[in-house]
């Protein structure tokens, strides 16, 4: 009789569990990793589009492929630059995803987004030092790999 | 032809990027050291090469090209240079996007004031 009880209440938990599960599936967002893949492709596919347009341009008018690849990269920096400012960088952040963090114009809003909106605590210490928060562990890291590099390369060619 | 090549290495780029921020955990900032780091690695193995060769811009522009500038710059100062070019090498070649971006960045944060997210 005991064991007959126990098993119901057992099989009324499980039941209620199920129910409850399928209830937050309802609520909880389902991750769209097919289109926030395709929204980054699109986006980070136009961003390089747009900077062999303006090297091909460079080139044509006489500059040395180094030169305007440099340009190029000024060119883009300073444009996202100016668009995070705008507050407009963030609108295209929130639709592409890493379509806007992966090309070098995220890292230029990685700058700039921290160091306006500490902008209270000074022009030093609040601006001078946030335009680093996240530029500079990517510039600390990508530049003791580049020393490391170029120390085993001349090591490898003593 | 060209464009369409650098529209796929560029678009490629990021939607491993896409990946990586769906998929795991990691935040942003770590994306960005992942691939400027794998991007000065894959240089130095010498595979990020051939990908600059055939996108172009496409490799150049997205982070990783940050780290290929790296160590391009580095590599190619350590054979001239010999241990003080390797040392030197990679801000030299970063330094005209790095310091564009630091002065420029300093005054368009001294200009404009915090917005909200729209």
């Amino acid at each position: 009789m005991e064991n007959k009880k126990e098993k119901q209440k057992k099989e009324i938990k499980k039941r209620q569990a199920k129910e409850y599960e399928n209830y937050v599936k309802q609520f909880t967002p389902k991750p769209k990793y097919f289109m926030n893949s395709l929204k980054a492709f699109f986006v980070g596919g136009l961003i390089c589009i747009i900077a062999f347009y303006v090297q091909t341009l460079l080139m044509n008018r006489g500059y040395s492929e180094k030169d305007s690849g440099t340009f190029v990269i000024v060119f883009l920096v300073c444009s996202a630059q100016l668009l995070t400012g705008l507050g407009v960088y963030d609108t295209i952040g929130k639709f592409a995803g890493a379509g806007s963090i992966v090309p070098i114009t995220g890292f230029a809003n990685s700058m700039v987004a921290p160091a306006i909106e500490y902008k209270k605590e000074g022009i030093v210490l609040g601006v001078g030092a946030k335009l680093f928060s996240l530029a500079g562990p990517v510039l600390v890291c990508g530049i003791s790999a580049s020393v490391v590099i170029g120390f085993i390369y001349y090591m490898m060619n003593l | 032809m060209e464009y369409f090549n650098v529209f796929i290495t560029g678009g490629i780029l990021c939607v491993i990027g896409q990946v990586l921020m769906d998929t795991t955990k990691l935040t942003a900032p770590r994306i960005l050291v992942i691939f400027v780091v794998s991007g000065a690695i894959l240089t130095g193995l010498g595979w990020y090469q051939p990908i600059v060769d055939f996108g172009k811009s496409g490799a150049t522009v997205p982070l990783p090209g940050f780290g290929y500038a790296l160590a391009k710059g580095a590599i190619e100062a350590a054979r001239t240079g010999g241990i003080m070019g390797a040392l030197t090498g990679g801000i030299v070649a970063t330094a005209a996007g790095v310091a564009a971006a630091i002065c420029f960045g300093y005054l368009i944060a001294i200009i404009f004031s915090p917005k909200s997210i729209r």
